[in-house]
């Protein structure tokens, strides 16, 4: 009788409001983490000169030798940025991890985990606040290439529908980063363990060259590769034409723009697909 | 039936919770009950199972054996609707430094579904009450020890919890922050919050808690109000001091089997101290006699009612701030288990 009493008394669970609160947590955990980006303005400019000085030191230093590798009517900027944006997608996306285990080591998500928010929110909001970022890095490396010569030669339409998908890249590797940060549990681990895992995919790739005299093997992983084809589909829609009728010894057999679209877009759920529940799941366990 | 009425009397209850991190025991069977608007203390050395017991009831760990509810909510199988009814603040929660202290506030206050306009005026409200106004607009990364364990502190009330864990409140605090924090809880208390407190420090426990639990080992030991403790060991209790440290060794041996329990002996200080049941003058007597015999000189000595230390010693045979390397290798072990430096 007494129990009965005692429990209806408390504030009831929001089964109601359940998503709405939910889509409340998760806008209130994606403001915290944008607001800790602008209180902590030198990570936001190291991450950000990191891409540009790649940008720079590839048209200028391999630019020179890598143009006589590609049709003449191809100059080595517009064949490299595609690259560059799905780099720099990836590596912005790994400070997911940092910053997840950041918060572990202080506290933080066990401050989260004590409260009646959505368990979703945390990794929810940290990987969009991080996409938020990597939109801002990708504006900015189009406004530092466009300086040094870079141009888009499709429609506007192609062009937007190629950066959302550079955006939507960085998306699914903050979920794989997410799922590293929570597992590893430190800074340092994170960081290590992520860029290793990242550079051999981000540059076996046909990302900064094409693939075309790669030996064998490594061709044979590269035309799997993500990196590649999301770098492949970026520049057939970014260079149309003159890509895809590129003669072969130079770039490759270059796939159609459907094969390449359904690739993508397989890859991306497919990372998604898995690393989403694995991060929730190692959320709810830690 | 009868255990829920049995629930509703205590707001916490815990029953035979266990928990093994891979080989380490750290809970072996604990059972506490808390009743409504009373201060528990928790008190055990570093690795005895304080941190563990406040991460299982406030839903952060899942006990491996046993049942424990807060204000009759299940940590297991209510735990959404019991995150609703309790403030968490410790070591085993923290702030966001990048934040000012209004914007971590507010930000909680959004996680419990408060409007923005509510969040804020609690916000407020929390740094008004803790003195921490001044500051409501730095960054929390400028804040000192004293004003970060506040926020911290203050960051837990945001939800109006009924039933409140410290886990270990004034750790890594200076003395006067210390105090500070005694009287911030003292007051927060006085309003009728439940409040479950861990900490190593014995006149901590003294000074705030109703009752006691003393955790040794992953086990409560020993409960009890402070008084009803001080009565375990048995009456009243023989401190001396000898005059020359270089002395202790001999004077400890002089005065070895006086009384009904075993001398314990502080090398730094150089201080004896020794149970003596309801005999206090004639043991008194005997030892002053002895130790003159000895030529052994005393700075002070006195017959006094014990302190926790006392106790503490008297129930498990070591010192309670003592951080013996097994505890330490065995706190260590945990932290890495679930990732906290």
């Amino acid at each position: 009788m007494s129990a009965s009493t005692s429990t209806t008394a408390r504030p009831a669970a929001p089964s109601g409001g359940r998503i709405a609160y939910a889509v409340s947590d998760w806008r209130t955990i994606t403001w915290r983490n944008l607001l800790t980006y602008i209180r902590k303005p030198d990570l936001l400019v190291f991450s950000t000169i990191q891409p540009v000085m790649f940008v720079l030191l590839f048209v200028y230093v391999w630019g020179g030798a890598m143009e006589r590798s590609l049709p003449g009517d191809i100059s080595y900027v517009d064949f490299l940025m595609p690259g560059i944006f799905v780099q720099t997608a990836i590596f912005a996306a790994l400070q997911t991890g940092v910053g997840l285990a950041d918060d572990l080591q202080k506290g933080l998500i066990d401050r989260f985990r004590s409260l009646p928010m959505a368990r979703s929110a945390v990794l929810a909001g940290r990987t969009a606040a991080d996409t938020v970022v990597i939109m801002f890095q990708i504006v900015l490396m189009f406004i530092v290439a466009y300086l040094v010569g870079y141009r888009l030669h499709e429609g506007l339409f192609e062009a937007l529908l190629g950066f959302v998908g550079a955006v939507l890249v960085g998306y699914s590797f903050t979920w794989v980063a997410a799922f590293a940060g929570l597992s590893l549990k430190t800074v340092e681990a994170v960081q290590a363990a992520t860029f290793t895992l990242v550079f051999p995919i981000v540059f076996a790739s046909s990302a900064f060259v094409p693939d075309a005299n790669f030996p064998g093997w490594l061709q044979a992983w590269s035309h799997v590769n993500p990196v590649s084809i999301w770098s492949d589909t970026f520049r057939v829609l970014t260079l149309g034409d003159l890509y895809t009728h590129a003669p072969s010894d130079l770039v490759g057999d270059v796939p159609s723009l459907g094969t390449l679209l359904w690739q993508s877009s397989a890859w991306f759920l497919g990372i998604l697909a898995l690393f989403v529940p694995l991060g929730v799941r190692v959320y709810r366990r830690t | 039936m009868c255990s829920l009425s049995s629930l509703n009397e205590a707001a916490i209850v815990v029953e035979g919770i266990e928990k093994r991190f891979g080989k380490v025991e750290a809970l072996r069977g604990v059972d506490l009950q808390v009743r409504p608007s009373t201060v528990l203390g928790l008190l055990g050395p570093n690795g005895a199972g304080k941190t563990t017991t406040v991460r299982i009831l406030t839903t952060l760990l899942g006990p491996d054996k046993g049942r424990a509810t807060v204000m009759g909510y299940d940590v297991v199988r209510d735990a959404e609707r019991l995150r609703h009814v309790i403030g968490l603040a410790g070591q085993s929660a923290a702030v966001d430094e990048n934040l000012t202290g209004l914007e971590n506030l507010v930000m909680v206050g959004r996680l419990y579904h408060l409007s923005s306009a509510e969040a804020k005026r609690r916000g407020e409200a929390v740094l008004e009450r803790f003195e921490l106004t001044g500051a409501a607009h730095r960054p929390a990364k400028t804040y000192s020890g004293g004003m970060r364990r506040r926020l911290d502190l203050g960051a837990s009330l945001v939800g109006r919890p009924e039933v409140l864990f410290l886990d270990e409140p004034t750790t890594g605090l200076d003395p006067k922050g210390r105090l500070e924090m005694w009287d911030v809880i003292r007051e927060l208390v006085s309003d009728g919050t439940t409040l479950l407190l861990t900490t190593q420090y014995l006149d901590e426990a003294d000074n705030l808690s109703d009752s006691i639990a003393v955790i040794d080992d992953g086990r409560v030991i020993a409960e009890g109000t402070s008084d009803e403790l001080k009565d375990r060991v048995g009456g009243e209790v023989l401190q001396l001091r000898v005059a020359d440290r270089s002395q202790m060794a001999e004077a400890t041996g002089v005065v070895f089997g006086l009384g009904p329990g075993s001398a314990n002996t502080n090398n730094d200080a150089g201080e004896i101290t020794l149970p003596v049941g309801n005999e206090g003058p004639a043991v008194l007597t005997e030892a002053v006699r002895r130790l003159d015999d000895a030529q052994i000189k005393l700075a002070d000595i006195a017959l006094r009612r014990p302190s926790l230390d006392d106790v503490f010693l008297a129930l498990t045979g070591h010192a309670a701030e003592e951080r013996s390397e097994d505890a330490e290798a065995r706190e260590e072990d945990k932290r890495k288990r679930r990732g906290s430096p």
